[in-house]
């Protein structure tokens, strides 16, 4: 009973760093940058939702009432349009230009970005005309048929949103593989992952394929950061950060550079954190010691795997 | 293998970061407004509170506070020949920024004493800073026990700083009084303990558990969380089979407001209890309608039904300030007029406002006066002679006060 009510818990947690981590692995896959600031992508999602819901639903939000279903779409497009637009012009702006500088500065790009988006969300968002000020936790607004009492069958408690970011996992992720494996972009995006200059030889447009990646990650990320929402029941300018590592473990964890990977390190990271807090007894158990246990997980992982779960089929150039 | 060694820096230097988010100071965002009173001599008191950050809407309600003491006092000149400034440093809930504003408030030559910090973790950094420059705090807030009576506050209680005051009662009495009022009054024998390992919630669960087991109330589980998680599912999966009465909470309103949300929309359908950390309307809009029964205790009696808070609460409301007084605004209130009462003995005769800090350190102990709060007095290790304590239940998306009583 207990493990079955962990598994779930785990596996909510894990379709969430799964949601993120897909972005981290695909623009890896493609021109090798860990791009740290994906997990300000996942926050901006999360604000954009909280945004469209401000400013289409306002008198359901203010009087506290749930949103109509339909409001869903509309914020998943809201949310969507915002990481898309933030990790388009992060593309274009910061990390095109530096495509063939050492491999160091994109990555320090990256960081210097995710602190810059954090920033900006904590400081600009407020101003906003009517807009609440993201200094703290703002509330997340609740959504009808995704919010609401937990389904109770067989004695487990299911939240209405675990349904909702387990069913977005598995919907994304068949998506993404009929467009990498059905699609022409889609088998470009394989050819350059597998070797740019040739692909470029062979009439690819690399540049919209990177394009490509990044839009594929935001979008995945967008409805991650509405799935958080949705669980947490709040929103706030840093929860990019800790997510985002954790989706970066588990991305390294799968095999970085490997979708599958990603969705697979994901859900595991998840699992191993809820059953760290219910079966590891005394000092070293509960809560405060499950990350301890998952990176221990990864270590291990990497120590007999060096190229994570399944990360042997992509990683492959040297 | 160059993209492995990317992967390489790349985690060093993300460890790197995670590092550094705990540097920098924000400043202080409207440290203070002059003018007038040209020739007077200028003597400061700093405040030391997160003024961004989760725990912002408190460390507002504290500085505004200070403000609107220091203003009243220069407004009735309580200091001949001198002019009192405030000096408001953001230490954003975090012990290595506090530590940063309190270097960068010794320093200044005119700062005389600080009213400050919001959190018991942050103190216990500012402490020492503090004291080698001989500038008298007073905490609002602090209600860490060990932080005026030494590590051994149980069984040998030792003065831990001279300098070390405050105007809200301890965890040691906080505790005990959450958990008579649950075995007591609302008649919970079994009592799911959860704190998030920073040094307010640890205390607190301490002296609640001692207390509560004391009584023969039993705690069935005892959990930790990770202040930065935002998800608690699995923890409350973990308490919900023990069967817990209510869930006594150590920690603050950021954490705890969603946790009671999750716990609810989990089924686990009791009240959470907490203290002051959860003493917030923040709370209440983070936990949403799921909040309703929930319990908080919080120092002294209710600001806003004390006859000798209307003063301040109507002064507090006229002077238009952007966030409301909060749980601590009285507090912070009576803490600086506490050093401004001190100042009046220490720079009567003082040269500059460094030559007094000395001298305001020693007359802080002899300070007495009715504050908003209550009778503002220290006894000889710093802590407030006054132990009155009330609990407060949220009530129609509010919190309302159920029993106000001193702690015996």
């Amino acid at each position: 009973m207990d493990f079955a009510q962990q598994l779930v818990n785990g596996l909510t947690l894990g379709s969430l760093y799964a949601l993120i981590a897909v972005g981290y692995t695909v623009v890896y896959g493609i021109i090798q940058l860990i791009n740290f600031a994906h997990g300000e992508i996942f926050m901006v999602g999360a604000f954009g939702a909280l945004s469209t819901a401000l400013l289409f639903f306002r008198s359901y939000v203010d009087g506290g009432q749930m949103l109509p279903f339909w409001a869903l779409p509309v914020m998943i497009i809201g949310a969507v349009a915002a990481s898309v637009t933030i990790a388009v012009l992060m593309e274009r702006i910061a990390y095109r230009p530096l495509r063939n500088a050492p491999r160091l500065a994109p990555l320090i790009t990256a960081i210097g970005i995710s602190v810059f988006l954090q920033e900006a969300v904590r400081l600009l968002y407020g101003k906003i005309p009517s807009f609440p000020d993201a200094k703290q936790k703002v509330p997340f607004p609740k959504i009808a048929i995704v919010s609401g009492d937990a389904w109770t069958p067989f004695g487990l408690t299911i939240q209405r949103s675990t349904i909702f970011t387990v069913g977005a996992l598995i919907i994304c992720a068949a998506g993404l593989f009929y467009f990498v494996s059905r699609t022409k972009t889609g088998r470009a995006m394989q050819a350059v992952s597998q070797d740019p200059d040739t692909a470029r030889l062979m009439g690819i447009n690399v540049d919209r394929i990177i394009v490509v990646a990044f839009v594929i990650g935001a979008t995945l990320a967008a409805i991650a950061g509405i799935a958080q929402g949705l669980q947490v029941t709040n929103v706030n300018f840093k929860m990019g950060f800790l997510a985002g590592l954790k989706a970066f473990t588990a991305a390294v964890l799968g095999g970085i550079g490997n979708v599958w990977g990603a969705v697979l390190g994901g859900l595991t990271l998840g699992i191993v954190e809820a059953m760290a807090i219910q079966f590891i007894p005394g000092t070293f158990g509960g809560s405060s010691w499950k990350d301890v246990w998952a990176f221990a997980i990864l270590i291990l992982v990497l120590v007999f795997r060096p190229q994570g779960l399944l990360g042997a089929k992509v990683v492959d150039r040297a | 293998m160059p993209q492995r060694s990317v992967v390489a820096v790349g985690a060093s230097l993300l460890v790197a970061s995670l590092a550094l988010t705990g540097c920098g100071t924000r400043g202080g965002d409207d440290s203070s407004d002059t003018g007038g009173g040209s020739g007077d001599k200028v003597a400061k008191i700093g405040v030391i509170a997160p003024l961004s950050g989760d725990l912002a809407a408190l460390g507002k309600g504290i500085e505004h506070s200070v403000d609107l003491a220091i203003k009243q006092a220069n407004e009735k000149n309580a200091i001949p020949g001198w002019k009192l400034e405030l000096a408001a440093e953001d230490d954003q809930a975090t012990p290595d920024v506090g530590k940063n504003a309190a270097t960068k408030l010794a320093s200044d030559k005119d700062v005389v004493g600080v009213v400050g910090t919001l959190n018991s973790s942050v103190a216990q950094s500012v402490q020492p800073v503090l004291a080698a420059a001989n500038i008298t705090m007073v905490s609002p807030a602090n209600t860490n026990p060990s932080l005026t009576q030494g590590a051994d506050f149980a069984t040998a209680p030792k003065r831990a700083y001279p300098n070390y005051f405050r105007t809200c009662t301890t965890d040691s009495i906080q505790g005990p009084f959450a958990a008579r009022y649950l075995f007591e009054k609302a008649g919970i024998k079994e009592v799911a303990t959860v704190h998030d390992k920073k040094t307010y919630g640890q205390g607190l669960v301490d002296a609640f558990t001692k207390e509560f087991t004391k009584l023969g109330g039993k705690i069935v589980s005892a959990q930790t969380i990770n202040p930065d998680d935002d998800k608690y599912d699995a923890v409350i999966s973990k308490i919900k089979p023990s069967n817990p009465k209510a869930v006594y909470y150590g920690g603050e309103f950021p954490q705890a407001g969603p946790f009671s949300q999750q716990m609810k929309a989990a089924g686990l359908n009791v009240p959470l209890m907490g203290g002051d950390g959860i003493f917030s309307g923040e709370y209440v809009k983070l936990a949403g309608s799921s909040a309703t029964g929930d319990l908080a205790t919080s120092v002294g009696a209710p600001t806003d039904q004390l006859e000798s808070a209307k003063a301040f609460v109507t002064a507090y409301e006229a002077a238009k300030y952007s966030e409301p007084y909060e749980a601590y605004g009285a507090y912070a209130y009576d803490a600086a007029n506490s050093i401004i009462e001190a100042l009046k003995t220490s720079l009567k005769d003082a040269s500059s406002a460094e030559a007094a800090r000395t001298g305001t350190v020693t007359a802080m102990s002899s300070v007495s006066f009715d504050g908003v709060t209550g009778k503002v007095a220290f006894d000889e290790y710093g802590d407030t002679t006054s132990r009155v304590l009330t609990v407060y239940q949220v009530k129609d998306g509010k919190w309302a006060p159920v029993n106000t009583e001193e702690f015996k």
